[in-house]
């Protein structure tokens, strides 16, 4: 799995970071890095749950061939 | 953005002989004139306000293209004129999205206050109502003003600012809401009532503010943690010693921070209330799940910030038929391109949240209240992010949303608890008055309530 981010939408609310702070961080000032760009499966429903809670819908995941 | 391709102007909507072109129009009817457009010239369509061209985009593509578009194409500082006088010159509207970035994540809407604000926000509905006795009657614009200003002071500014506050401020905030008639596009300090008002309104806000500030200037310090943004702003001193920042910069200041979050908040908390009023199934339904939720004797500031799917669902559904801020304005920095239609540097380019919200390809029955859409699998607000706006989308999308849906959780949960609520007038006759660009329920827009039985009934 691959996490696509839309750099348009995201306000940096770090919603995704609470979910699963392995895979996202987001700064004092609001700029999210991206921990892991294809994160472990066993990390997907964090993932999830990041994609879900994004109050801007910035986040999606994009299957990998590997998945 | 520009292309060398023959493109073509906007086609311009029926109407707008009068003086002012479409502006009589706007400040008369507002939404019928945006659906005019959409009808008339599809969702790429222009009407004029004074001199000043305004391109009209609606629907979910031309929404996107418009949210997308950076500040160096589509900027909002110079969209509001009539902000200039509420807010004060120097204080801006808006700030560019990297600055909103910072406020989200220094200032008071932080994710870890929610919690503290959400306790704050139960317990001033709780001391609003605590007059109410058994049974009575409010008008809901002025309760719900009041309250909202209680609430966003006590959140944004503190406790120790909140408690200076009584109706009286609630009373002048609302004649600043009320001086934004449309005719401020063409002279935002003409000589008409509701601008004089707006004016006095300001001037005795800044007295008000200036009496506070001399009485903390004498007074003792704050206790220890309960200094608030004024405390502050009054520590930072110029080099000869004396404040660096004024009671009238103070007051702006203060008016522009509760500004995005006030009539926005009361007139949604106040519609949600009407539509269940309106429908009675969806209330009981509601109230079944609150009375489930807090059976266990849990707070309103742990449930307010989590689900409370079936009341959510009716905030959002009130939000989309009325959307706090129908017309959402830019203007364009350059030459645009939209498909084939050349949008001219200068011209106001809008969105509309009051049209978009109701397209019936998007959301079926859109004009009908239907709270189920946004429950598991339609969720018709996440399937249509950039037509479900009633915060706006992608980079200026409304920063305190989370704020404000949690705010309006507070209340209810606060509110249904304790309280039955009945129509003091027919169902159909509560409507917004659009003719000011700050839209507010028209008065009358009286609701009875009743004590519930067995909640805290006085001995």
């Amino acid at each position: 799995m691959k996490i696509v981010v839309d750099r348009d939408l995201c306000q940096g609310h770090a919603a995704c970071e609470g979910e699963a702070p392995e895979v996202f961080s987001v700064s004092k000032k609001g700029d999210l890095t991206i921990l892991q760009p294809e994160p472990p499966e066993e990390r997907r429903r964090a993932v999830e749950l990041a994609v879900k809670y994004c109050p801007t819908q910035a986040l999606s995941i994009v299957d990998t061939e590997e998945d | 953005m520009t292309t060398g391709t023959a493109l073509r102007e906007p086609p311009r909507v029926s109407g707008g002989e009068g003086e002012n072109a479409h502006l009589d129009e706007l400040s008369r009817d507002p939404i019928g004139l945006m659906a005019r457009v959409r009808a008339e010239c599809g969702e790429v369509g222009e009407f004029t306000i004074g001199n000043r061209d305004v391109v009209l985009l609606t629907g979910a593509d031309a929404n996107e293209f418009y949210f997308r578009a950076p500040e160096e194409q589509l900027d909002q500082a110079e969209a509001y004129p009539f902000m200039t006088p509420i807010f004060g010159k120097g204080v801006v509207f808006d700030a560019p999205p990297e600055r909103r970035r910072e406020m989200l994540h220094n200032q008071a809407l932080r994710d870890k206050f929610m919690r503290g604000h959400a306790a704050t926000i139960a317990a001033e509905v709780e001391r609003m109502a605590a007059d109410w006795g058994e049974e009575g009657e409010i008008d809901l614009l002025d309760w719900f003003a009041e309250l909202t200003i209680y609430t966003s002071s006590a959140c944004l500014i503190g406790r120790r600012f909140r408690e200076e506050l009584d109706e009286r401020f609630a009373r002048l905030y609302h004649d600043l809401e009320r001086g934004t008639d449309p005719i401020a596009y063409v002279d935002p300090y003409a000589d008409i009532e509701s601008f004089r008002r707006r004016d006095a309104a300001r001037v005795a806000l800044v007295e008000l503010v200036q009496g506070i500030m001399d009485r903390r200037a004498v007074g003792p310090p704050p206790a220890d943690g309960e200094a608030d943004l004024l405390d502050v702003l009054m520590s930072i001193k110029e080099p000869d010693g004396s404040l660096r920042f004024s009671a009238d910069t103070v007051t702006g200041m203060f008016i522009s921070m509760m500004f995005a979050g006030h009539h926005t908040t009361s007139g949604t908390a106040a519609w949600t209330l009407i539509e269940l009023l309106r429908h009675p199934d969806e209330l009981a339904s509601v109230r079944r799940e609150l009375d489930e939720l807090y059976a266990d004797g849990s707070e309103v500031s742990f449930q307010a910030l989590r689900e409370i799917p079936r009341l959510e669902a009716s905030i959002k559904e009130a939000l989309r038929l009325h959307p706090p801020l129908i017309l959402l304005l830019r203007v364009a920095m350059e030459d645009l391109s939209y498909q084939d239609y050349r949008i001219g540097k200068g011209k106001f380019v809008a969105a509309s949240p009051a049209i978009s919200n109701r397209i019936p390809e998007d959301f079926p029955d859109a004009h009908s209240f239907v709270p189920a859409r946004y429950l598991e699998p339609r969720e018709e607000d996440r399937a249509n992010p950039w037509s479900w706006i009633p915060f706006g989308a992608g980079r200026h999308r409304c920063v305190g949303a989370a704020f404000a849906m949690m705010q309006l959780k507070a209340i209810f949960s606060v509110l249904l608890a304790g309280w039955e609520f009945e129509a003091a007038q027919p169902l159909d006759s509560y409507r917004n008055d659009h003719s000011k660009m700050v839209v507010q329920l028209e008065q009358p827009c009286r609701v009875r309530y009743r004590r519930r039985p067995g909640t805290g009934a006085a001995a």
